[in-house]
């Protein structure tokens, strides 16, 4: 087991230094700051003016030195736009985000785990061509279409929930749905063939065999083992699921660190964006990191064999 | 869905409940050609999709970018208030929907095959490398395929686009490699399965140069996988495309394009649904029919593929 931790702490070091060379790189490398902070007829000795004071003008792997120094203490430089360090607003914003994700992986599960094993149970029946063609359904619609148009259903035309806003219960329904709903197609298949593998295997046999009743056959034995590959996949799918938060939180107008990193983008707030950019990331290797580790527990296998 | 590992599966099977029964093989087969007649169907549709993006200016029934104030929001032509020579009706400046969605597959359809072929080209050449000759070369890759993945795609191709700013070729360029990873772990897997293969290893004997056995007699097994992961693929950059132009950062309007159209449309949801409504089911019908076909390609060419 300490191997193992240790292999993915390494891991886990190096995708972190990737990513705040590709943060820092698609600002630094692709563009330039100045020519996106001053108007374009400001003048060469201007724009000078400008590399010099931001430090712009020295070395590369200088500038990325100051930049991850900075970083790792929290200190992202101030926001261009409101002149409030860029960390203390990207945090600010961090709560909706992370509720509106756990609130869309509640809504997948609540979706995929009955759908997903009433189909692999009523293999070829057409509950299973219902769940499959729901699921390929799914997959084809874009989120954010899907979202306006439960906005103009639910909001517009019956005037049930709130289109937009944060706070109460009902502001989370359409979101919560909406970013549920994309998830649950991939998660779905996922926990039909999880429990379809293991229905066929041994041991459900064994627990037949000894007269134990169909149900506790399901949920006892073929269901815990058909979480594991359920798990990983998920935690590889956070990633997605946060994206999916983003276009959802766009489409919502939900006060999440989507909505500023794209508000920043378009006020070409560059600080703010690293820093909205960076925190998701580790959000996600985080995330990513525990579930390896849950699934390690959960199966000595994966420990022992990779 | 293995046609190997079928009749263990009946056998097991039968030993359970009666629920299961004898016919099980029989259900799977009809299961798999509905799914290729399926598949077929998808690729007709798709082909009448192509064709209206390419034949637009024959086959639209006005010019996109006609602007008709005084026609302006007008319902769908079966609805009250419709015009029949507006048959989905008109945006806010009177424009007609059906044509713009007919020019606007153009964009959707060169940004799709454009990035996809750009991300097919580096991540199968990044997989090959990484699969065949393992090692420290194989770590290097897979690092940066963990950082790609791990990177949510919308975050990457957001914030590249605000620094290179809104166009199509930028657009093919961000998406185009944005999108290599999930070629490359597919195709490094199967490439280090296909170099412990016996061929490889006569190749190697006879002297055969690296480039030659990873080109010549690897490349060619992974072709049907590279098909499926690029179709698939293909319904996923339209989806991404329509999303950066939804948020104003993708294609500059006035150039129709679906995701732009729904941007706009958004904003007069409350009285005129149609706007955004029609380009959202240009954008689910495409990708719909694209993961139809991607799928049945998959059952026909390659049916062990875990995708």
């Amino acid at each position: 087991m300490r191997r193992y931790l240790a292999r993915q702490l390494v891991q886990l070091v190096v995708v972190v230094f990737g990513i705040s060379l590709l943060a820092f790189g698609i600002l630094h490398v692709l563009g330039d700051p100045v020519l996106l902070l001053l108007p374009q007829n400001a003048g060469e000795a201007e724009f000078e003016r400008y590399r010099h004071l931001l430090g712009l003008d020295r070395p590369l792997y200088v500038q990325y030195w100051k930049f991850v120094s900075g970083a790792v203490r929290g200190d992202f430089g101030k926001s261009w736009y409101a002149d409030t360090p860029a960390f203390k607003l990207v945090l600010e914003r961090m709560p909706p985000t992370i509720y509106l994700t756990l609130a869309g992986l509640l809504v997948a599960l609540l979706i995929s785990l009955p759908l997903g094993i009433l189909a692999a149970l009523k293999r070829h029946s057409w509950i299973d061509t219902l769940c499959t063609g729901l699921a390929v359904a799914g997959q084809a619609t874009p989120l954010f279409w899907l979202g306006i148009m439960l906005i103009i259903v639910f909001a517009v035309r019956l005037k049930l929930l709130p289109a937009s806003g944060y706070g109460t219960w009902q502001n989370f329904l359409l979101p919560a749905f909406c970013l549920g709903a994309t998830l649950a197609p991939i998660t779905m298949r996922l926990v039909r063939s999880g429990v379809i593998e293991v229905m066929n295997m041994e041991f459900i046999k064994t627990a037949r065999a000894k007269g134990l009743a169909e149900p506790a056959v399901v949920v006892k034995h073929a269901f815990r083992n058909a979480c594991i590959p359920v798990i990983t996949v998920l935690g590889l799918q956070f990633g997605q699921l946060l994206g999916g938060a983003i276009i959802t939180e766009t489409v919502f107008a939900w006060p999440g660190v989507a909505t500023l990193t794209v508000d920043s983008i378009r006020n070409q707030d560059f600080p703010v964006v690293q820093c909205a950019v960076i925190l998701l990331a580790l959000l996600i290797v985080g995330v990513n990191l525990l579930v390896d580790l849950v699934v390690g527990v959960i199966d000595p296998r994966i420990r022992a064999g990779t | 869905m293995t046609a190997t590992s079928t009749p263990t599966k009946v056998e097991l099977a039968e030993l359970g409940p009666p629920r299961a029964d004898a016919s099980e093989t029989g259900h799977a087969t009809r299961w798999r050609l509905l799914r290729l007649r399926w598949g077929l169907a998808a690729s007709a549709i798709l082909v009448l999709i192509v064709a209206s993006a390419v034949f637009a200016p024959l086959i639209s029934p006005g010019d996109p970018l006609a602007v008709n104030i005084r026609h302006r929001l007008a319902p769908p032509a079966w609805m009250e208030g419709g015009a029949p020579q507006h048959l989905l009706g008109t945006d806010q400046v009177g424009r007609d929907l059906l044509s713009r969605i007919i020019y606007g597959g153009r964009v959707s359809l060169v940004v799709g095959a454009g990035s996809v072929l750009i991300a097919a080209t580096i991540g199968v050449l990044l997989g090959l490398g990484a699969g065949y000759f393992g090692g420290r070369t194989d770590w290097t890759i897979m690092t940066l395929i963990n950082v790609m993945l791990t990177f949510p795609f919308v975050l990457l191709a957001l914030s590249v686009i605000a620094v290179l700013g809104p166009s199509l070729p930028n657009m093919i360029l961000v998406l185009g490699v944005a999108g290599w990873p999930i070629y490359a772990r597919v195709i490094r897997a199967e490439t280090m399965a296909i170099r412990e293969r016996e061929f490889v290893l006569a190749g190697r004997a006879l002297g055969m140069s690296h480039a030659r056995i990873v080109f010549r007699q690897i490349a060619p097994n992974l072709v049907s996988v590279i098909v499926v992961i690029a179709t698939l693929q293909v319904a996923q950059v339209i989806i991404f495309e329509s999303f950066l132009s939804f948020l104003g950062l993708g294609i500059q309007p006035p150039t129709p394009a679906w995701g732009n159209m729904l941007g706009e449309g958004r904003v007069y949801m409350l009285n005129s649904w149609w706007i955004a409504t029609f380009p959202g089911l240009a954008i689910f019908l495409t990708t719909l029919v694209i993961n139809l076909m991607g799928n049945a390609l998959r059952d026909w060419l390659d049916p062990h593929l875990k995708l």
